[in-house]
């Protein structure tokens, strides 16, 4: 194993710590400006009070959530900069488009109509209000299309080739955008972003309901999230599966980890399912493990008996660090079969009736309310730890991605943002909860 | 492609410049309106500056991440050479744009007590980030010692007498675009004290301007060069003139838009003047813009995506200018 450099170890951490905090917040927009979009709509064409109550409770968290998104998005394209320049020398004709047409696009459409949106309700009319509403919401989807084809093309790129300095020049735009895994991440991303948003509002709904179960912009809530986790669940695992498949295909290594797979089994035994294990990196073996036998040939081949390649086909320093990928994945698709789970209950009581008097099912969705980001977080673990040690995929390594600053300057800059992102997120966390902790209003103004 | 590959870098570099030149004006305006925050005191008076710039601010600081993406994708051995010279004040810019944005989004639902703590980091965060924007642009000019498209210094050398000095005149020049932006804005004694602001900061921040172009033309021979055989250099100073008088003039005039026009203008006269110093340069000493280009794939990729989407996205933040018209009162401005 080659020694660890401290600076570019610290460069990582650095990295993975801001763009945490950011993919959460990123998902929690694009979730809430299409919820919102959804609200405004269901007003407009049914009329009910109740769909431009949540609306508007809805609307302050937004602004909330899109100031320190935005701030918190341009640590990020500056950083590959600072600590990554040389990723960004050798890949910038490829990503660097690509995250151009992400602003031209998608960020200039969200922030050129999230000042109506929020500020302009009684300066332009509701039509054309609604207009900015789908602007900003249509907007975060494009912003997620050009970012996830970015990050897509570095876990499998395509319609490139290499100069003789190493540079990676672009062949063919539509195989670069349109590279394989990026469907299945788009897919995968989306309604991950959507289910989070949809906890986190049914949480808020049943924290609501546990106190006064007739508020009825708590039970809107409350149904709404559940109907997500009850339709949307279910996608989200099938979405799952594809693009497990499609990592299979492209980065078996990657596929290995997240199994814990050293050996391939035997002909005819299948692949287990590995239910808990404490993996060895050092000796490539697994401790503790816990399996079921054939139960993973189901979801990784679709048959009985089928295999995957194993860790130990590639070598040492061509394998990420299993542990971590084994775990998040465990986590990541618990909290998914948990939310179809609910989901599922929630189908169950609206058949026989009580849904706002099941005291038990509004537990579980308080204490759920941050489960599908935590999901969506260890998801991104898997996807991102899951192909190293590349930054992209088979062509060029993380060792040889950074800036190579002095340690000083990385350590420095890690400190600073790590101090100011604890202090603005503890502070954006506090008036979050505190925003949803306050009754969303039953308006009762002649003139809404 | 229909446009001459040749003419792909500079069109690249002018797709840059237009960015940067455009972030400037209208962050630049916003920026200003923070750091002139300290010197306002009374509770409406901050409610009416912090409202005039809520809808807007976050659009126009979008143009930054157009030019930190732009410069990636047009010139990534720029984008790398550059973060990785002026690391220092680029995070320290990125941390107080941070502090900016939860200071104005945060302020809403915030007791007086936290609106007073709020207040101080608008401040603070509005003027390192503007200090920080003049270092960089300081730094730029200086030049950049690169080898082979790796930085070659220390990572210390922004902080020379020259780059500081930028940092100081770029924030005397944006608190004059919030002062006049306020000037336009606003009614009654706090447009009285912009219009007093914006007169004595307009002579200063020509002062500083004068200065820096003379330094700026001291600091290297072909700077010298570039600026004294350049037909368009005479005319930039008869418009900078122009606009002098007419910057005065415009107070008395009842088109309260007039003064901040002006000032639009002598940025944008001081910045034709640094192009035309640097160019063919694109980050001095030694990297052309030719070489320091993407991919000519790259670039004609991007530049017609450029071509049809900035003038759409003009349009569309010209309406939402247009929508939030007129004078800011000093409600908390909901929906």
């Amino acid at each position: 194993m080659e020694s660890v450099d401290p600076a570019l170890m610290l460069a990582r951490y650095q990295f993975a710590f801001t763009i945490s905090f950011h993919i959460v917040l990123a998902a929690f927009s694009i979730g809430l400006a299409n919820y919102l979009m959804v609200l405004e709509a269901l007003w407009l064409w049914r009329k009910r009070q109740v769909y431009r109550d949540v609306y508007r409770f809805w609307l302050k968290i937004f602004a909330l959530t899109v100031a320190v998104g935005t701030a918190s998005g341009l640590v990020m394209e500056f950083e590959f900069g600072t600590n990554w320049s040389a990723l960004a020398s050798r890949a910038g004709g490829i990503l660097g488009p690509l995250m151009f047409y992400e602003v031209m696009v998608a960020f200039f459409l969200e922030a050129g109509f999230i000042g109506v949106m929020l500020f302009g309700m009684n300066k332009v009319g509701p039509r054309l209000h609604f207009l900015s509403t789908c602007a900003v919401a249509i907007g975060s989807l494009f912003s997620a299309f050009w970012i996830l084809s970015a990050n897509s093309w570095m876990h499998t790129p395509a319609g490139f080739s290499i100069a003789s300095d190493g540079r990676f020049v672009p062949e063919d735009w539509l195989q670069i955008i349109f590279n394989p895994s990026f469907p299945y991440r788009m897919a995968h991303m989306s309604i991950a972003a959507f289910l989070g948003t949809a906890m986190l509002v049914g949480g808020a709904g049943a924290w609501h309901l546990l106190r006064d179960n007739t508020h009825a912009p708590a039970r809107v809530m409350f149904s709404m999230a559940l109907w997500m986790a009850a339709l949307v669940g279910p996608v989200q695992l099938v979405a799952g599966d594809l693009h497990g498949e499609n990592t299979r295909d492209h980065q078996p290594q990657k596929l290995a980890a997240m199994e814990g797979s050293w050996q391939r089994p035997e002909a005819g035994q299948g692949e287990p399912l590995r239910l808990f294990a404490i993996p060895d990196q050092a000796n490539r073996r697994n401790d503790f493990e816990l399996a079921i036998p054939h139960l993973g040939s189901l979801y990784l081949r679709h048959d009985w008996t089928g295999t995957i390649q194993s860790l130990d086909e590639f070598a040492d320093e061509d394998i990420p660090p299993v542990a971590v990928v084994f775990f998040a994945f465990r986590i990541m698709v618990g909290i998914g079969l948990l939310i179809v789970a609910m989901g599922i209950a929630s189908l169950y009581l609206r058949w026989r009736g009580g849904l706002f008097e099941c005291r038990w099912l509004m537990r579980c969705a308080v204490l759920m309310a941050p489960a599908g980001f935590i999901a969506m977080v260890c998801g991104w673990v898997v996807t991102e730890v899951g192909r190293q040690p590349f930054t992209v995929h088979g062509l060029m390594r993380t060792a040889h991605s950074h800036s190579q600053q002095p340690l000083s300057f990385v350590a420095g800059s890690t400190f600073a943002l790590v101090i100011l992102y604890l202090l603005v997120f503890g502070l954006g966390l506090f008036y979050l909860l505190r925003a949803i902790n306050r009754l969303p209003a039953k308006s009762t103004d002649a003139n809404d | 492609m229909f446009i001459s590959e040749a003419l792909l870098p500079d069109l690249s570099a002018a797709a840059i410049a237009f960015t940067i030149i455009t972030y400037v004006i209208l962050d630049g305006t916003d920026l200003g309106v923070g750091v002139l925050f300290a010197t306002r005191h009374d509770p409406d008076e901050k409610q009416i500056m912090v409202n005039s710039i809520l809808p807007i601010w976050d659009g126009n600081e979008t143009w930054l991440v157009l030019g930190g993406g732009g410069l990636l994708a047009l010139f990534p051995v720029v984008y790398s050479v550059l973060f990785s010279a002026l690391y220092v004040p680029v995070i320290a810019m990125l941390l107080a744009l941070i502090v900016r944005a939860v200071a104005l989004e945060f302020r809403a639902d915030a007791s007086a007590r936290m609106k007073r703590w709020l207040d101080i980091n608008l401040v603070i965060g509005s003027l390192i980030a503007t200090f920080c924007q003049g270092v960089i642009m300081g730094s730029v000019v200086q030049g950049i010692d690169q080898q082979g498209g790796k930085f070659a210094g220390d990572g210390w050398e922004w902080l020379g007498a020259f780059p500081l000095a930028c940092g100081v005149v770029l924030v005397i020049g944006y608190a004059l675009l919030g002062s006049c932006w306020l000037y336009w804005r606003t009614e009654g004694a706090l447009q009285a004290a912009a219009r007093r602001q914006a007169r004595r900061l307009g002579l200063l921040t020509l002062a500083g301007i004068a200065i820096i172009v003379v330094w700026t033309s001291l600091l290297a021979p072909s700077y010298r060069d570039h600026l004294l055989q350049s037909n368009l250099s005479l005319a930039l100073l008869l418009t900078q003139g122009a606009l002098l008088i007419g910057f005065y003039q415009a107070f008395s005039s009842r088109f309260h838009f007039l003064p901040l026009f002006a000032v639009l203008g002598w940025f944008g006269t001081a910045f034709a003047a640094a192009i035309i110093a640097l160019y063919p340069m694109i980050l001095p000493p030694s990297l052309v813009i030719s070489q320091a280009s993407a991919p000519a794939s790259s670039q004609g990729f991007m530049l017609v995506g450029f071509a049809v989407l900035v003038p759409v996205t003009l349009a569309y933040n010209t309406w939402g200018f247009w929508v939030f018209r007129g004078k800011v009162k000093a409600e908390s401005p909901q929906e």
